[in-house]
Parts: C-alpha cells; structure tokens; sequence
C-alpha cells in the first residue's frame, strides 16, 4: 500500500533431470557438482574422515607433553577418534606441528607433511608453531606457515589439552563442510 | 713447591697473562707455542680430561678479537686449570683432537658458532646450525634474529 516495490526478475532454475530430454554437457556438469548421489555419499565420507583422524606424531618441543596428555586418559582425544598417532606419515592424514620449529629441521618437517597421503590437514600447537614464540632467533621459523599450509592456530605456552581439543572440534567442523572431489 | 708453580716455571715462555679467582686459576698463553704447551699440561702435569672447549668474541675492534677457552683437570688430583689462547680474525689454531677425543665436536662447535679453523680437524662441519647457514652466529656482529628475518 503505497510502498512501491521493485518487480522482482524471475531468475531460470535449471532442471536438473530431463527424463524425456538428452542431458546437455553443461547439465551433466552441474549435476556432478551437486547431484543428491554426490551430496550423500559426500556426507558419509566426511562423516568417516572426521571420526577417524590420524594424527602423526610430531612433537618437537614442550608441546608434545601436553599433546601426549591430550591423547592420554585424562583428556583422551578417542572420544572425538583421534587418538591412533602414527609414527609414519605415510598413514596418517593430521599434522599437529607441537613445538618450536628450528631451521634445520624444517626440510625434513615439508618431507613429512609431503609424505602425508591427502586428504591432509595441519594444526599449528602453541606460541612457536603459530609464530615463532618467544624465539625471534637467527635459528627458529617464525610460525610453520611459512613452510606448510596451517588449517588451525592453537595459542597458548603450552596451550591447555583443552584448546587442543577445540582445534579437533573445530577441524571436524571443517572436515563436515568439505567436498570431497576437492580434497582427494 | 706445588704442581701449580712447577707448572708456570716450565711454561715460562708461553705465560702471557696469570689470573686467579676463588681458587680458580686462569693462563693466558700465547698462540704459537700452544700446542706444546697443551702437550706439557697434559703429559707432564696430567690434565687428562678436556672439560670443555669454547670460543669468546670480545667485539669489533678489539685486540685480540677471539679468544678460545680451554678447561683442563686432572683426574687424579682434582687439579683443574682454565687455558686461554687469543686470535685475530682469520688465524688459525692447531686442532688439540690428537690429545683429547673429546675436543672433536668442541672444535666442531667452535667453528659452527665463531668460524675459528682448527688446522689438523678430522673433520671441521658445522655441528649444530644446517650446512648452508650463513654466517657464524655468536660473533658479536652478527644480528641476532639473522640476515633474512624478515623474510
């Protein structure tokens, strides 16, 4: 009533299942993208990826104390299906960098995120992952994202078994919203 | 007469600099006639244990500019003595492995952090900091976050 109100377009929504038609290309495209095959079985993998993370271990300084803590009794990380860290990158699919990272060892930290099988997913634990921490040092990387790729940041010198767990919580959370045809 | 002036009587030549602290005795000795000098100390007055081996840069300028650091003792009498040897940039010393396997990774690490040569090394490698490191980092004129920090 006297609020004039702009004509709203009518936007084409593409059919996705022609039965009588030839699918086109394009069509076929789409429907690989988002088809409700797809979109399920998308579900159900993602569903199996997050129950059953595989960390590696890689302690490399204090951290790892608290990491060791995270995945014992107390705090026990097997509630969330984390908690089989293997010795070989080879089978594991997390990367929890706990501790400072030197610049000698940085070569053989690629080679081991390199070795890891995708889908592959890196958390940086503490001050001197995230950062470099309390070394602004001629000897130490300033934060392991200048050599990998981080998907999460755990503050904290030690961060708490807690923060550690929110970093697992989290990253199933990201896991849950991956496509898997892009993370192979 | 103890073993300590015995020590410094035979030493004489060498004696550049006698210092003592709490019972702790310090020499100064010079460069050229070090190895002997060592030879002496451990054969004749039986330091037979390398303690420790460690390099001092006294800053730019300075004369000497290097010091390298010798601890010796005497496992049987518990006597211990402090050698020092002063250097300028770009001399050498000859390697002390041949009287104390240990000094090895010492030297090895003295030449890692200062970049003082040891002549006579089995084998003078970076110890601690990667092969490709640039520079020599406890140099008082190195940069303490390094060259490319940041980078």
């Amino acid at each position: 009533m006297g609020v004039k109100r702009t004509p709203v377009k009518e936007i084409e929504i593409p059919r996705l299942v022609k039965p009588e038609e030839e699918v086109t290309p394009e069509e076929l495209e789409l429907l690989e993208k988002g088809g409700v095959l797809i979109t399920s079985l998308n579900k159900a993998v993602n569903w199996a990826r997050k129950w059953s993370i595989w960390p590696v271990t890689f302690g490399l300084a204090c951290c790892a104390i608290e990491m060791m803590a995270t995945a014992a009794s107390h705090y026990d990380m097997a509630r969330f299906g984390a908690e089989v860290f293997r010795p070989s990158p080879r089978q594991a699919d997390l990367l929890i960098v706990a501790g400072t990272l030197t610049k000698k060892m940085a070569p053989i930290f690629k080679r081991v995120y390199d070795q890891m099988p995708d889908p592959k997913w890196v958390i940086a634990m503490g001050a001197c992952a995230v950062g470099g921490g309390i070394y602004k040092s001629y000897a130490v990387v300033q934060g392991v994202d200048k050599v990998v790729p981080v998907d999460f940041y755990v503050p904290g010198c030690p961060p708490r078994p807690e923060a550690l767990l929110q970093a697992i919580l989290m990253l199933q959370k990201k896991i849950e919203k991956e496509s898997f045809q892009n993370k192979i | 007469m103890d073993w300590l002036d015995k020590a410094k009587e035979r030493l004489q030549e060498a004696l550049i600099e006698e210092g003592e602290f709490r019972g702790e005795h310090t020499w100064v000795l010079g460069k050229s006639s070090l190895s002997d000098s060592l030879v002496v100390l451990k054969d004749e007055f039986g330091f037979n244990s390398l303690v420790d081996l460690c390099g001092l840069d006294m800053g730019e300028g300075k004369s000497p500019r290097f010091y390298v650091v010798y601890h010796l003792r005497n496992m049987d009498s518990k006597a211990q003595i402090r050698v020092k040897v002063g250097l300028e940039e770009g001399e050498v010393l000859s390697s002390s492995c041949g009287l104390w396997k240990g000094a090895d990774w010492m030297e090895r690490e003295v030449y890692d952090m200062f970049g003082i040569d040891f002549e006579g090394h089995p084998s003078l490698a970076r110890l601690y900091l990667p092969e490709d490191f640039p520079g020599h980092p406890l140099r008082k004129d190195y940069p303490t976050e390094g060259y490319d920090f940041e980078e």
